[in-house]
């Protein structure tokens, strides 16, 4: 069957089917099990107002349960196992682990993991913070916040292929058909680089496209944020003699403060899961490996299931305290 | 806000001049693709693609047109022409017969051709070649020249990618295959999860807390937990890699996302509505379809349009649920990525698919920028 027919052919089956069994459940659960009429209408009301709100959730959590709970628990199962050859698996304990932290490429990811982490979320934070402020003040902000904020729509390996062009090097005797290697030449630079493979600094040129890509998403929400702040506040340190900076600094920054976390946490938690930049950039080598890649490495290169399940864990364990702040934020929210 | 900026001029030109200048960074990396996407590849490989926007220098190898199309003209054999193809305007510098000689002569001046006879050139290509002897060979003289060129675009590239028989190059297939995996990726889940979002918001049952903060805890798990347990999970019910894999995957990992962008949108719809279409005896279902669904459009676009990007743009997902050995079921970005690691110079193609893969998700993007923004500004601060 063409994939496109097999493609209408799940809309139509999954709609109807979501549909069908919606209406389906609720129809036997009020005309079947539990009638509203009889002796027991009263009774039956209530118990079939009780089971109603888990028909409702059934298919979600199944999906939920199936491909987010699930392999979590998996993942620990198997980052503590070893598969045997001709099938099934062994207990190993920590071993796993053990061989992970002896492999330097693992401390490299790590390392490379640490700066990304620093990095990119201060960085979209900060241009999104300075994007916000300064498009808020001018006619032709829409336009300019429209264009900062577009390469959220750009896939990663879009992105890669964007940047690569722009890191391109050619011998020094050729025209350079990469920008930054223009520009470094224009500027007096004595011959073209290869940026990619300069070890140590190739990490910051991979974290330039996040950072490009990510500043929008900061600016959006933290221009709604500023936009949010009561005007008399601003006015009141106006007429006090504040100047703009210390308007800014003193006044604004401190009231968004909650949102300039949350935009934080949201790209670190993005950064932690980066795979396609160095996937399509480098792919972990001139040492640019990062965990994300370094685990796809380990499962479906070396097929390596333990190692790379327990670098998996490394990963679930590095988002864990974003997790539990979310928690706290949101049952508080609800309170 | 019209506060300091708008009393002190000099401050609102560096405002000014700062986001042209932030605007001006973030959008050249993106045209120098799009520019390039329309050059050929041996303008791209010897010149940078901000030079393509003006006139440029280039030395080139021309040929006059064939001995065949040779004339007789008062007892001389003549061959006429321009050296440039129709349409293209150029001007000559200076040109030469002998790839040792290139610039040895100036635009109107005679050279002595190395198989006998002369050949005139102009500045703007007109030439006239002639021989006393009929001129033989099945080509015609080289030239060559060091010519202005205006700026020159093509749509070749776009057709070789778009169009191509040649299944390296062809972007066709992965197209509709990408659009294969997005829209069904898409649909479900909104409808899945808008139930689950209503019962969550509305309902009132023991536990309920307890999953949201579930979900808010879910929406941070990392995909990469979940490759190799599922993976397995398809392999062992038997649908192994395929669309029907990476369409429940999609809708397992962005089912976490949609409850909670829906559910904080359908528990600020007014209470009295609800209760009201309850008093009147209309069913949970009833009210479910009929009411909150419409109402909650907004919510529902937000995150279709969060969840087209997303999985428009995927590499991983599809990677491992989807991409089997037989490459009849590659996406784009995963095409991309090959493109990358074989055709790492071909910049022409390259381009030319990265754009026809980035150019879908930026038209959403423009269209429903607005939904896009309510949809993250819901996400995220909260």
């Amino acid at each position: 069957m063409h994939p496109a027919i097999q493609g209408l052919l799940t809309i139509a089956i999954g709609v109807s089917g979501c549909v069908g069994y919606f209406f389906l459940s609720n129809q036997f659960l009020d005309k079947v099990l539990f009638p509203a009429r009889g002796p027991n209408a009263g009774r039956n009301i209530n118990r079939a107002n009780m089971i109603r709100p888990w028909l409702f959730l059934l298919p979600a959590l199944v999906a939920i349960g199936l491909y987010l709970a699930y392999p979590v628990v998996e993942t620990l199962r198997l980052s503590l196992t070893d598969r045997v050859a001709g099938g099934g698996y062994k207990w190993v304990g920590l071993d796993n682990y053990v061989q992970m932290v002896a492999e330097p490429k693992f401390w490299e990811a790590m390392r490379n993991n640490m700066f990304w982490l620093i990095v990119v979320p201060a960085m979209s934070t900060a241009f999104g913070l300075l994007a916000a402020q300064l498009t808020d003040r001018i006619r032709w902000g829409n336009i300019a916040k429209a264009l900062i904020f577009m390469p959220m729509a750009i896939s990663f390996v879009g992105a890669s292929v964007i940047w690569k062009l722009i890191y391109d090097a050619r011998p020094a005797e050729q025209d350079q058909i990469g920008i930054l290697n223009a520009l470094y030449l224009f500027f007096g630079g004595a011959e073209p680089q290869t940026w990619l493979t300069i070890p140590f600094w190739n990490n910051f040129f991979l974290m330039g496209i996040l950072i490009w890509i990510q500043t929008g998403f900061a600016m959006v929400i933290l221009s709604a944020a500023l936009r949010g702040i009561p005007e008399e506040t601003v006015e009141a340190a106006v007429l006090d003699g504040a100047n703009p900076f210390q308007i800014f600094f003193k006044i604004k920054v401190p009231q968004i403060w909650n949102t300039i976390l949350v935009v934080w946490t949201t790209i670190t938690i993005l950064v932690l899961k980066v795979f396609d930049i160095v996937f399509a950039m480098t792919n972990g080598q001139w040492e640019t490996q990062v965990l994300a890649n370094y685990m796809y490495d380990k499962m479906f290169r070396a097929n390596d299931w333990g190692v790379g399940s327990a670098s998996a864990m490394v990963i679930m364990l590095l988002v864990t305290p974003i997790l539990v702040w979310n928690i706290r934020n949101a049952r508080r929210e609800m309170e | 806000m019209s506060d300091i900026a708008g009393t002190k001029p000099a401050l609102r030109w560096i405002v000014q001049a700062s986001v042209l200048f932030l605007v001006v960074l973030w959008v050249i990396p993106t045209l120098g693709l799009l520019i390039s996407s329309f050059r050929t590849a041996d303008q791209i490989a010897t010149s940078g693609w901000w030079k393509s926007l003006f006139p440029s220098e280039q030395n080139l190898t021309l040929r006059t047109a064939a001995p065949d199309t040779q004339i007789l003209e008062n007892g001389m054999y003549v061959i006429e022409g321009n050296l440039f193809d129709e349409g293209q305007k150029a001007t000559i510098s200076k040109w030469g017969v002998s790839s040792r000689a290139v610039d040895a002569f100036e635009p109107g001046q005679t050279a002595e051709l190395r198989r006998g006879g002369t050949i005139t050139v102009d500045a703007n290509g007109n030439y006239k070649a002639q021989n006393a002897e009929e001129f033989t060979g099945s080509r015609g003289p080289r030239v060559f020249v060091s010519a202005e060129l205006p700026p020159e675009f093509t749509l070749d590239n776009y057709h070789k990618v778009l169009l191509a028989e040649d299944s390296t190059d062809s972007m066709g297939r992965a197209f509709f295959n990408t659009l294969t995996v997005t829209i069904p990726a898409t649909i479900i889940p909104i409808l899945v999860a808008a139930f689950a979002a209503y019962a969550l918001a509305w309902m009132e049952f023991p536990g309920r807390a307890l999953l949201i903060a579930a979900i808010v805890g879910l929406l941070v798990v990392p995909l990469q937990l979940a490759l190799i347990p599922l993976l397995k999970f398809h392999l062992n019910i038997g649908i192994g890699k395929g669309y029907l894999g990476v369409w429940m995957a999609h809708t397992g990992f962005g089912m976490p996302l949609a409850i909670y962008l829906l559910r904080s949108y359908m528990a600020g719809l007014p209470r009295d509505l609800i209760e009201n279409a309850r008093v009147d005896g209309a069913s949970e279902f009833q009210i479910f379809t009929k009411l909150i669904l419409p109402l909650s459009f907004p919510a529902l676009a937000s995150f279709a349009i969060l969840q087209f990007l997303w999985t428009w743009n995927d590499l991983l997902v599809a990677k491992v649920f989807l991409i089997d050995a037989s490459g009849q079921t590659t996406v784009m970005t995963n095409r991309i990525v090959e493109l990358l690691g074989t055709r790492g110079g071909n910049w022409e193609i390259l381009a030319t698919a990265a754009f026809v893969s980035i150019i879908v998700p930026l038209i959403v993007f423009f269209a429903m920028q607005k939904y896009l923004v309510r949809g993250l500004l819901a996400g995220s601060v909260k």
